[in-house]
């Protein structure tokens, strides 16, 4: 009886409610096609929906792999990224929309959007070897005259989980930009300290910080057994 | 006799008329003042002006405990608050408006209140000119003052020196503003200060009403800060906008520090009042912890937001209050971090951590006779600043030990405040961690070891809920009038007079012996403002002017003790993470040693993220809504 009270009780009432935004618009950040890796969460593309009064973003982080997604209702967006955020410049289309790309969302879609990043990983290689892990990467300088920048430094992080970055890491081996000799190989190696609770793995990748620039680069993010 | 009623009720009516019916119902109201009668009265016009000072905000402050102690230099040992240490983004704690409202930043509806006010006075005609000048003078201040406090969140802001009214015609755009350059905003200030600072009384006793000393601390903080984003602008490129309104030219960099001295200069000369710094007791850490609290005749405070029990009190104090002996069931939140500790030079000005054998990451720890010996010989701010373990606090002793080392070298703890544990080789139960802790991942115990002492209230009934504190909270200060002066003179090349202001402060400090003009570098600098100014709400603004948030907070955590000990004292020392250095007692029953105290540096267990600091930092976001409204205002960087 008091189960029935409370059922009686706790009903919702259903026109109260919207329904949920359920079209997914999905993407990678690309370069020639190439995902472009950045940090977990630091990098966003805002979408902007107009029409309706009031504006205000709608945030969409890029994944570590360069992808970004977002639940929403079919309408007409604009995507763009905020001022100098990325390891990339935008590229301006037309006079008349800049930089900004126009998705007339019917139904889930895909849309990669193109940008012009100062350097672009052309190879990256990462390997155990006993106990320490090596990488040999090869950069190549996408930006070059007014616009170029330099590498402040290449830097080699491990983590414990698949979260690779500056601020998650157990440990890193940098390389500053100025005792680079070759962009063609890079080598780098850090070692695996002990870790509790243990595991015979780690996740490692390459980051490239361009001076200047806020926002790393990186490459995939792979798992490493030793 | 039913005719002789009506013709009774006839003749009344009749004769029941009022003669002037206007007169009779347009009353004054009893309970409402109207604004001819409020502007003509200086007792109102005061209660009115209370009103604005009420309103006057600021990003740190005793309020809002967190706000005042973020940036590392404190971890907060309140199980709410662990997430500001364990994602990248830097730990800031923004204090609130009166109404609670964190997001009124962009708060015009102040700004038209003030410019009304302004306006009424301007038109008052039944007050002596005396009092007009002043409270013009003093509406003035408080508008330049919130100025100051937008340009420091937004840089460039609209300024609105008069009251805006809609004509609800549908079209609002004659009310849209563009935002003004950074740099128009700070001349402003500018201004205002110099017209403004002989209206105001040259009085040393009035704290909590503008004065000349007052209007000329703000010119100087405003002029220097305005030179440093000038000049150290540079060192962030993308941190401007072409028009203007983020970014200062680097020309005007000498112009503006030329100001700041000049200001600063007026109220060093006495012009302004007899300002002087702090001198009442000769325990030097007592008198640096007095200074904040002491309300009678204190010569150093210049402005401050008053306080007063019964009315409008602070609970400061009882937030952060030593857990142990607490007045309420709460306190301790606080912790000043070893980062900030460590800080602090040693006499003879050189900079050293605390010296707890194993600083290096290695060696034999150093055995201390008692608690507070491992931090003798340091500037005295350090005891000013914050309660080091074995120190004293409303008359009881702080008690704080992690855990107690027996004679095979374990170290034996406990996980409650005070817990008790049986040794080998005895037989009865003993005390094995201190009241105050530290425990980790226990909040309000001295998680870091150290609990702040600035700003605490040691009288008896200020950690209660019921009765609080009077303290007030200080805007300006002679001491930053000194550091401004030093660093505007610095900047400006004379490293002379730079060393003989920042001398002064620093022999307050029992820094007797003299830093040599030479010694003047932008890492002192840097230093001496640090130090001085700890947990008062100016350290953020520091770093954005200065632009070295992204050195300090680099993202790399802190993950070595020989890493958190090297380059104390320079200016972009990184300091990502919060550390704390642990007491341990020994036993050793028999031997020399016995009951006396080892160090170690440690790295709680909630400290899992390491700070970064992103360039959207340097200037906030300005609301959506806001851009909404008004399309002309444009986006600040990195947003």
């Amino acid at each position: 009886m008091a189960v029935l009270a409370l059922g009686v009780l706790f009903v919702s009432c259903e026109k109260d409610n919207y329904p949920e935004p359920k079209t997914l618009l999905t993407g990678n950040i690309v370069y020639k096609g190439q995902p472009v890796g950045v940090e977990y969460s630091q990098t966003r593309l805002q979408l902007w929906q107009p029409g309706f009064g009031k504006t205000g973003e709608i945030s969409a982080p890029v994944a570590q792999d360069g992808s970004y997604s977002a639940l929403l209702f079919d309408g007409d967006y604009k995507l763009v990224f905020p001022k100098n955020d990325g390891p990339w410049q935008t590229i301006t289309k037309d006079a008349a929309g800049k930089d900004t790309t126009f998705v007339s969302l019917r139904g889930n879609q895909s849309v990669d959007i193109e940008v012009l990043p100062y350097y672009m990983f052309k190879t990256a290689t990462l390997k155990a070897d006993g106990k320490t892990v090596n990488a040999t990467v090869a950069l190549d300088k996408i930006i070059t005259g007014v616009d170029a920048k330099d590498i402040e430094r290449v830097s080699l992080y491990i983590s414990k989980t698949m979260f690779v970055a500056r601020a998650n890491n157990i440990g890193s081996k940098d390389l500053s930009g100025a005792d680079i000799k070759d962009m063609g190989n890079i080598n780098l190696s850090v070692d695996v300290p002990s870790i509790t609770p243990t595991q015979d793995y780690v996740f490692a990748r390459v980051g490239v910080k361009i001076a200047g620039v806020e926002d790393m680069l990186f490459s995939k993010v792979e798992k490493i057994t030793y | 006799m039913k005719k002789t009623t009506y013709a009774i009720m006839t003749l009344l009516l009749a004769v029941s008329w009022s003669c002037n019916d206007q007169a009779f119902l347009d009353r004054p109201p009893t309970a409402l003042l109207s604004e001819d009668q409020v502007y003509a009265n200086d007792d109102v016009i005061l209660s009115v002006l209370g009103n604005l000072y009420n309103r006057y905000e600021e990003i740190g402050t005793t309020k809002n405990w967190g706000s005042i102690s973020g940036l590392n230099e404190a971890y907060w040992s309140n199980s709410g608050s662990y997430g500001a240490f364990q994602n990248s983004g830097v730990p800031l704690a923004i204090a609130v408006d009166i109404n609670n409202n964190y997001n009124n930043f962009w708060n015009y509806g102040y700004i038209r209140d003030i410019n009304q006010f302004i306006e009424k006075i301007t038109a008052a005609d039944k007050i002596t000119q005396a009092s007009k000048d002043r409270f013009l003078a003093e509406g003035r201040f408080l508008r330049a003052s919130f100025y100051f406090e937008l340009v420091k969140r937004f840089g460039g802001v609209p300024l609105i020196l008069e009251t805006l009214t809609y004509d609800f015609s549908g079209d609002p755009t004659y009310l849209q503003y563009p935002r003004a350059k950074e740099s128009e905003v700070y001349d402003f200030i500018i201004k205002e200060a110099e017209e403004i600072k002989s209206k105001l009384p040259s009085s040393v006793g009035e704290k909590s009403r503008a004065t000349k000393g007052a209007a000329l601390a703000m010119e100087s903080r405003a002029a220097l800060y305005a030179g440093s984003i000038a000049k150290y602008g540079v060192k962030t490129t993308t941190v401007s906008l072409p028009g203007g309104e983020v970014g200062i030219d680097p020309s005007k960099a000498a112009g503006y520090y030329t100001i700041a001295l000049r200001a600063a200069k007026e109220i060093i000369g006495g012009s302004a009042g007899g300002y002087a710094l702090f001198k009442k007791k000769p325990d030097l850490s007592e008198n640096f912890a007095q200074l904040f609290y002491d309300k009678a005749n204190n010569p150093e405070v210049i402005f401050v937001e008053d306080f007063q029990l019964k009315f409008k009190t602070l609970y400061f104090t009882g937030a952060n209050q030593p857990r142990f002996g607490a007045e309420e069931e709460e306190g301790g939140r606080i912790n000043p971090s070893l980062n900030l500790v460590q800080s602090f030079e040693k006499l003879d000005n050189t900079f050293a951590p605390i010296p707890t054998g194993t600083s290096s990451g290695s060696g034999t720890p150093i055995v201390y006779d008692n608690q507070l010996d491992i931090f003798a010989g340091r500037d005295a701010r350090l005891g000013g600043t914050v309660m080091l373990p074995g120190s004293q606090f409303k008359g009881r002793t702080i008690d704080i030990f992690a855990g107690v080392r027996v004679p095979d070298g374990t170290i034996i703890s406990g996980d409650d405040r005070g817990a008790q544990k049986t040794l080998p080789g005895t037989t009865v139960p003993r005390q094995v961690v201190g009241f105050d802790g530290p425990i980790d991942g226990f909040e309000f115990t001295a998680q870091t070891g150290f609990y702040i002492r600035k700003y605490q209230d040691p009288i008896v009934g200020s950690g209660r809920r019921g009765t609080q504190s009077e303290v007030w909270f200080i805007r300006y200060r002679y001491a930053e009038v000194l550091l401004n002066a030093a660093e505007a003179s610095f900047e400006l090349g004379n490293n002379v007079d730079a060393a003989g202001y920042m001398n002064q402060v620093r022999e307050r400090a029992g820094l007797t012996k003299a830093l040599t003009p030479a010694e003047i570098t932008f890492d002192r600098v840097v230093h001496e403002r640090r130090a001085e100014f700890a947990f008062e709400g100016l350290e953020f603004y520091d770093i954005k002017r200065w632009r070295i948030g992204q050195d300090i907070f680099d993202g790399n955590p802190i993950s070595s003790v020989s890493e958190l000990t090297s380059n104390i004292g320079k200016a972009t020392k990184i300091r990502t993470q919060p550390w704390s250095l642990w007491p341990y007692k020994i036993f050793a029953p028999g031997t020399p040693n016995d009951g006396k105290w080892i160090y170690q540096e440690k790295k709680l267990s909630r400290v899992t993220g390491a700070s970064r600091w992103t360039l959207g930092l340097y200037y906030f976001n300005i609301p959506d809504d806001v851009i909404s409204n008004n399309p002309k205002i444009i986006r600040n960087p990195n947003q």
